[in-house]
């Protein structure tokens, strides 16, 4: 595996080929706010917390840093106004789903969210598809996933394998960003059905 | 739908998992509905895992996981059909049969959907009902059409 | 059916067809498109055979049914050859005479020609019609003279003949660059560069590479690429063809909506046709090159027309997007290079192959090569697809092809591009329709949706609508969209409803920003467009709504109300008898009144006042009149 150089930040970075930006910037110590990354897990690319600005000048370009991958010579700026605005919108979009969550509350303060921005929505999941995820990639088991689509998307634990797996696993649990409330709400209506 | 039939439609398909949705799509349009047991067995043949394919059966619009009512209603609701008032037939429709898109009445009569243009913008507003379109409905005589069906 | 096996033998093959052909035998054209099939083409249809049964001319009288013509509006359409007379809105009672006269008889029938608007006179020629005579059809114009399940009408026209001339005369990097040379770009979206992208395919490595056809439609709204698939699915398939050997491809797929039952249909006789013909499959006209193509229906998901997208769901999986940097046409379908374009794109590709880049290029404007075909529809008089040259002003199509605005209503605006598209006002109408052009002004070509807008259309509402749809149609996979959109369609929601308040544009304008610079596919990124674009050219509508709860359009229903004026109603009890809320309070020789509480909005009252009365009005932003008291509503001798 070759090395790359690129700049984060002002600061020179030293990556191997493959790396993504945020594994670079990780690397080096820059830290970068993601929701939806895990290093267990194949890149996702869903909360969009993790974008970066790439280039100078007028020919910047906003990427999500989980995704793209490091190449040499790259320019990458990990805040910026533009990017500290539309962090915060993202945030306070999921304020609206879980106010009290603790991660959620620690980068509103980060970057000056507004906790009541947005009118509240019925539901907790903010659809990083952690849980969803590492059922399936590592745990190989496919006992919870995604049901529908857009607005209406949300997790459901099939009853049948919920109930031979579920029990002795709830590895899922510590992963929710919401702290488990809503994998564990929906994993309970699954099995008292 | 028993199983020899679902598996029929399989081997027409190879049995490759690629073909899930071209399985799917063809127990839906024989059954009009997708029984848990012919998910299951399309699970279990294509060695798809169930919650992908639960996740396919929701996401896409074509699928329905409940029996269909005796006449299927469509409601088109492109751009065309809207600007020229597909919204108050649909509130016609609604008032009428009792339901909102999406649903099916508890007689399994009618059930209800929107559609995005069926082609027929120059007889907007449209409405499809059994495959049979219904063009330049005016809400006042909407529910006129509906009665035809028993 | 033996498979034609060089160039030659498929002309010998032509002309042995032309020569079966006489030209001076009657032949009755019937439009069987699908808006013409809702208006009773297929009652036609029927007719027709019976009527030339029982006149005894099945040897001399045939009937070739085509796909759409593009007059919708005008159907069911029959064009009576040779001579060409075109009739217009045809019922079944019209049939017996059209057999006994023109067919017979060779006279026409005045009654069932166009009449033009202006002048008053009598169009005996389809090409005459000032609908069709503004256009230019090269893509579209063999619709009308072929039968789409019959692969020797399109034989009759010169099918595949850029085929065999592309197999047998010219190597795959001429054909690339030929395709490169006439700039075509794509007419499904975004308008890249047909020819760079198969450039792209073509160098890079792959195991396998496939051409795809993008046959999705899903802008709601725009019918073109139903019309061809259902018209002319040979075209297409030759087009893919061409593309195939041009990157070195041996598979294609065409992912077609399932929403669209006969262009499934035609396309999967086309291809069973053209492996039979040996147009497709192996040893292609006996040169040695393969290549299949594989029918993939969508099930419904406006998403799965997004590039990466569409090739999740080719694969059998959810048709989410995919976070990647990578072109896929360097990496797309099972990660192998993948060329996907439109329906009308492939279609182009045999005519350039067939006439040359030179002669493309001389339509279009700079930036713009060639025509496009436009789906006009909405408040206009003549609904249909049209194609013309890029480069057309918009107000030729909307006034010269389209007929204007019905009704005498006051034009708005023009939405094109779809759902990623905006809207254009009329101090723009001068504008030059071509990729950059659109865009410059805020809105986009997408793939040729043109809804016009008139003064009753509220553009506060149109940007709700389209919001609503994109809200109904997101994958769900990134937040900018999913949740972005949800709260974009609360508030404009609230705004329609009289609930706006200060602060909304600008928390509307924030959400735009996150989804256009953050949201992980185009669906998302170009969601807020409609927003945009309505609010850069209409921006004291949204005031209007939000400060004084007023709709300036007197559309929206919250926040109108139907009166009748006691100065103008007769008491003729039209809206009485059809209001179907039982809103409406008369009699005999009444004043009628609107029950507000009862009353649904739902504008029957409005529609069936008589116009010479008209006394039906909406009000908006003001409060209703009291009702005349019960006593004194006994209406006097009018004056
Ligand atoms: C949400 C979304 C929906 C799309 N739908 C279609 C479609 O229905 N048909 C189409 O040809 N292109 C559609 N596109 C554009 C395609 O992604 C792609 O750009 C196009 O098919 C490429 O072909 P072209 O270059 O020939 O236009 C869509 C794009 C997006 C983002
Ligand atoms: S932008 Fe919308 S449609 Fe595209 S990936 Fe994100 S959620 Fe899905
Ligand atoms: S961490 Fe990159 S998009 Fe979520
Ligand atoms: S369907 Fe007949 S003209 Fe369009």
């Amino acid at each position: 595996m070759s090395e790359i150089l690129l700049e984060i930040d002002g600061q020179k970075v030293k990556a191997k080929t493959g790396m993504t930006v945020l594994e670079a910037a990780k690397a080096a110590g820059i830290r970068i706010p993601t929701l939806c990354y895990h290093e267990k897990l194949e890149p996702y690319g869903g909360c969009r917390l993790c974008i970066v600005e790439l280039g100078a000048g007028e020919r910047k370009k906003i990427v999500v840093s989980c995704v793209y991958l490091a190449e040499e010579g790259l320019v990458v700026t990990t805040r910026s106004e533009k990017i500290d605005r539309i962090r915060r919108t993202i945030i306070e979009l999921y304020l609206a789903h879980a106010p009290d969550a603790f991660e959620l509350l620690e980068l509103a303060k980060e970057y000056g969210a507004d906790r009541d921005r947005f009118a509240k929505e019925a539901s907790f999941c903010v659809h990083c598809g952690l849980c969803v995820r590492y059922c399936a990639e590592v745990k190989k088991k496919f006992a919870v996933g995604f049901v529908d689509r857009g607005t209406r998307k949300e997790i459901s634990f099939v009853p049948e394998i919920a109930a031979e797996e579920c029990w002795d696993c709830k590895e899922c649990f510590p992963l929710c960003p919401t702290e488990a409330l809503q994998a564990a709400f929906v994993l309970m209506r699954a099995l008292s059905l | 739908m028993d199983n020899d039939r679902v598996d029929q439609i399989i081997d027409k398909h190879n049995g490759e998992a690629s073909s899930l949705i071209q399985v799917l799509l063809e127990i839906q349009s024989e059954h009009h509905w997708l029984p848990k047991s012919a998910l299951e067995r399309v699970g279990e043949r294509l060695q798809v895992p169930r919650t992908r394919i639960l996740h396919i059966a929701t996401f896409y619009k074509a699928f329905s996981l409940v029996p269909k009512g005796r006449h299927e209603i469509n409601v088109c609701m492109g751009t065309a059909c809207h600007v020229r008032g597909a919204g108050r037939v649909l509130d016609v429709i609604e008032d009428v049969i009792g339901i909102k898109p999406g649903e099916t009445d508890l007689e399994l009569k009618f059930s209800l959907e929107t559609v995005n243009c069926l082609g027929c913008c120059a007889l907007g507003p449209v409405l499809e009902i059994d495959g049979t379109t219904h063009g330049k409905m005016a809400p006042g005589e909407t529910a006129d059409v509906l009665l035809n069906y028993e | 059916m033996a498979k034609i096996n060089s160039p030659v033998e498929l002309e010998e093959f032509r002309k042995a067809i032309l020569n079966r052909r006489d030209p001076d035998k009657s032949c009755i054209t019937l439009c069987s498109g699908s808006a013409c099939n809702a208006s009773g083409s297929a009652a036609v249809a029927r007719c027709l055979e019976e009527e030339i049964e029982k006149q005894g001319l099945s040897e001399s009288v045939e009937i070739r049914k085509t796909g759409c013509h593009g007059f919708c509006e005008r159907g069911p359409i029959i064009v009576n050859n040779p001579g060409g007379v075109c009739y217009l809105q045809i019922q079944p009672e019209d049939v017996p005479e059209i057999i006994s006269e023109t067919a017979k008889e060779k006279r026409v029938i005045d009654r069932l020609l166009y009449t033009d608007p202006e002048s008053g006179e009598k169009i005996t020629h389809e090409g005459d019609i000032p609908f069709y005579k503004n256009q230019q059809r090269m893509v579209f114009g063999p619709n009308l003279s072929i039968d789409p399940k019959s692969i020797d009408d399109y034989l009759a026209i010169d099918g595949y003949a850029a085929l065999s001339k592309a197999l047998t005369g010219m190597s795959d990097i001429e054909v690339l660059e030929e395709v490169k040379k006439s700039n075509l770009r794509g007419r499904g979206g975004g308008g890249f560069p047909a020819g760079q992208k198969w450039e792209g395919s073509r160098n890079a490595a792959g195991e396998a590479k496939y051409v795809i056809v993008n046959a999705d439609e899903g802008d709601p709204g725009a019918y073109m690429d139903r019309a061809i698939l259902e018209g002319n699915p040979h075209s297409i398939l030759e087009g893919l063809t061409l593309g195939a050997y041009a990157i070195g491809a041996h598979e294609g797929y065409v992912y077609v909506r399932q929403e669209y039952p006969l262009a499934v249909e035609n396309l999967l006789l086309a291809i069973e046709k053209a492996e039979e013909y040996g147009f497709l499959g192996k040893n292609i006209l006996g040169t040695g090159f393969d290549f299949k193509v594989i029918v993939h229906q969508g099930a419904g998901a406006f998403v799965c027309g997004e590039s990466t997208a569409l090739m999740t769901a080719l694969e059998g999986r959810v048709g989410e997007p995919r976070p990647k940097y990578v072109r896929s046409n360097i990496k797309g379908l099972w990660n192998q290079p993948s060329v996907l374009n439109n329906v009308e794109t492939w279609a182009n590709v045999p005519l350039i192959i067939n006439k040359g880049a030179d002669w493309f290029t001389q339509f279009g404007t700079e930036g713009s090569k060639g025509t496009k075909i436009f789906s006009l529809v909405g408040k206009i008089t003549n609904t249909g697809l049209v194609e013309v040259p890029m480069g057309t002003t918009l107000k030729d199509i909307i006034y010269k092809i389209g007929g204007g605005i019905p009704g005498g209503k006051k034009f708005k605006a023009v939405q094109t591009g779809g759902p990623s598209g905006g809207c254009i006002p009329e101090n723009l109408l001068d504008l030059e329709v071509g990729f950059d052009e659109l865009t410059k002004a805020g809105s986009m070509m997408g793939s040729g949706g043109m809804i016009v807008l008139d003064e009753d259309t509220c553009m506060v509402d149109v940007a709700r609508y389209f919001i609503e749809f994109l809200t109904d149609e997101s994958c769900g996979k990134c937040t900018p969209c999913r949740e972005g959109l949800r709260q974009m369609l609360r508030i404009l929601t609230n705004i329609t409803e009289g609930r706006g308040q200060e602060g909304d544009l600008e928390l509307l304008e924030t959400l735009a920003e996150t989804a256009t610079e953050a949201a992980l596919c185009a669906l998302g990124k170009s969601a807020p467009n409609p927003f945009l674009s309505t609010l850069r050219y209409f921006r004291d509508e949204y005031v209007a709504h939000i400060e004084e709860k007023r709709c300036p359009a007197l559309s929206c229903k919250e926040l109108i109300n139907f009166y009748i004026d006691p100065e103008k109603c007769r008491g003729c009890g039209s809206c009485l008898r059809k209001c179907p809320a039982d809103a409406i309070i008369g009699g005999k020789k009444l004043i009628h009144i609107v029950d507000q509480d009862k009353c649904t909005k739902c504008g029957t009252c409005f529609d069936a006042c008589p116009d010479k009365f008209a006394a039906v009005t909406k009000l908006s932003g003001v409060p209703v009149p009291a009702a005349v008291p019960e006593e004194e509503r006994t209406i006097k001798k009018s004056k």
